[in-house]
């Protein structure tokens, strides 16, 4: 007959966790891999982009300029309104502001490289055409003219 | 001689600073990948120095987006899921006859790589929109565009080389991309509906 033990009570081993520390060295690898550092602060509301299917990978990162397109941060709005504004770097800007700001982007690059820079258009979807052409307009003046329309696979 | 052991390190609170370093990583680093829709814009001209450029109706495929997002190809109305068949149909017909508005026409250019002289579509796909139309639909319309275009070229890739546009080597690319060039022309937005 087996016995049953019935009085005697047993902990169940401790569960070692020696091993956490290398999972979490392992997700942390991971991320320090597939992200990339934020160069801005956003004061818009992070653009809802378009879908596509035809979607392009923008190659060098370092040659990429952002323009962002969207409507203010609820703590902006007294100042900027509701409606669809354009950011460039840390600063909420008029559309005049474009082309010194694709000067300064081209001086920060090294002269050999500046025919390879493009500019990545992050706007929102619910934008309206009227202030994506003037920013495409401005770009044209300062012949600008790799344009990436920002959007998400399906 | 006594040997004395090296009391063991506490490596308890490892986790705790890979934790650290780890939240650290996820608050500063953004994921977001730059993907999306590639065009080049067509150099700025001054007002004063432009010149009417007549570009015969035969050779337009005309897609107009107004300011409450309803399409029009070719002056009659249509369905965002028209564009794709009816832009793959004008690109890949044409015939020279002038009084055939329907159809583009033709050069005939010399490609070494698909073997001798070629018939190259003289097809330019005009997309105009309005002030008022959303940036949504439009970089729908220019996807279903650039969609049509891609479909026609895997056709061509898969008739002269017998394999995906995407396999093909870039010489073999460009020999494609010459045979059907991508000429997408963007008319100034007009302010037909107000903003």
């Amino acid at each position: 007959m087996a016995i049953i033990r019935k009085d005697k009570k047993k902990d169940a081993p401790p569960i070692s966790t020696a091993s956490l520390p290398d999972i979490v060295y392992m997700i942390l690898f991971f991320f320090m891999i597939t992200t990339t550092m934020r160069e801005t602060t956003l004061m818009l509301k992070k653009p809802n982009l378009p879908h596509a299917t035809e979607i392009i990978k923008l190659e060098k990162k370092s040659l990429v300029s952002n323009i962002y397109v969207s409507p203010p941060l609820p703590e902006y709005e007294a100042l900027f309104g509701t409606q669809p504004v354009i950011q460039l770097n840390d600063a909420i800007e008029e559309v005049s502001q474009i082309s010194l700001f694709i000067q300064k982007e081209r001086e920060a690059r090294d002269a050999n490289v500046r025919d390879f820079m493009s500019v990545s258009l992050k706007a929102d979807s619910k934008t309206k055409m009227g202030i994506i052409s003037d920013i495409k307009m401005e770009l044209r003046k300062v012949n600008s003219l790799k344009l990436n329309y920002a959007a998400l696979g399906n | 001689m006594a040997r004395r052991s090296v009391p063991e390190i506490n490596a308890a609170s490892m986790a705790d600073v890979a934790f650290i370093l780890l939240i650290f990583f996820l608050s500063v680093t953004s994921m977001d990948s730059d993907k999306g829709l590639f065009r080049t814009l067509p150099p700025y001209v001054p007002v004063e120095e432009q010149t009417k450029i007549k570009v015969v109706e035969k050779y337009l495929f005309v897609v107009f987006l107004n300011k409450n997002d309803n399409l029009m190809i070719e002056k009659k109305p249509a369905r965002m899921q028209d564009i794709r068949p009816k832009c793959i149909e004008f690109l890949t017909n044409m015939n020279n006859d002038m009084t055939d508005l329907s159809v583009p026409g033709y050069d005939v250019v010399d490609i070494p790589l698909l073997g001798g002289p070629q018939k190259v579509t003289k097809a330019i796909v005009s997309i105009q929109n309005d002030r008022g139309s959303s940036y949504d639909k439009y970089i729908e319309v220019q996807n279903e565009i650039v969609a049509a275009y891609n479909i026609v070229r895997d056709r061509h890739a898969r008739k002269f080389f017998h394999k995906k546009y995407d396999d093909l080597t870039e010489d073999e690319q460009n020999a494609i991309k010459e045979l059907l060039p991508q000429k997408i022309s963007e008319m100034e937005p007009k302010n037909i509906g107000g903003n």
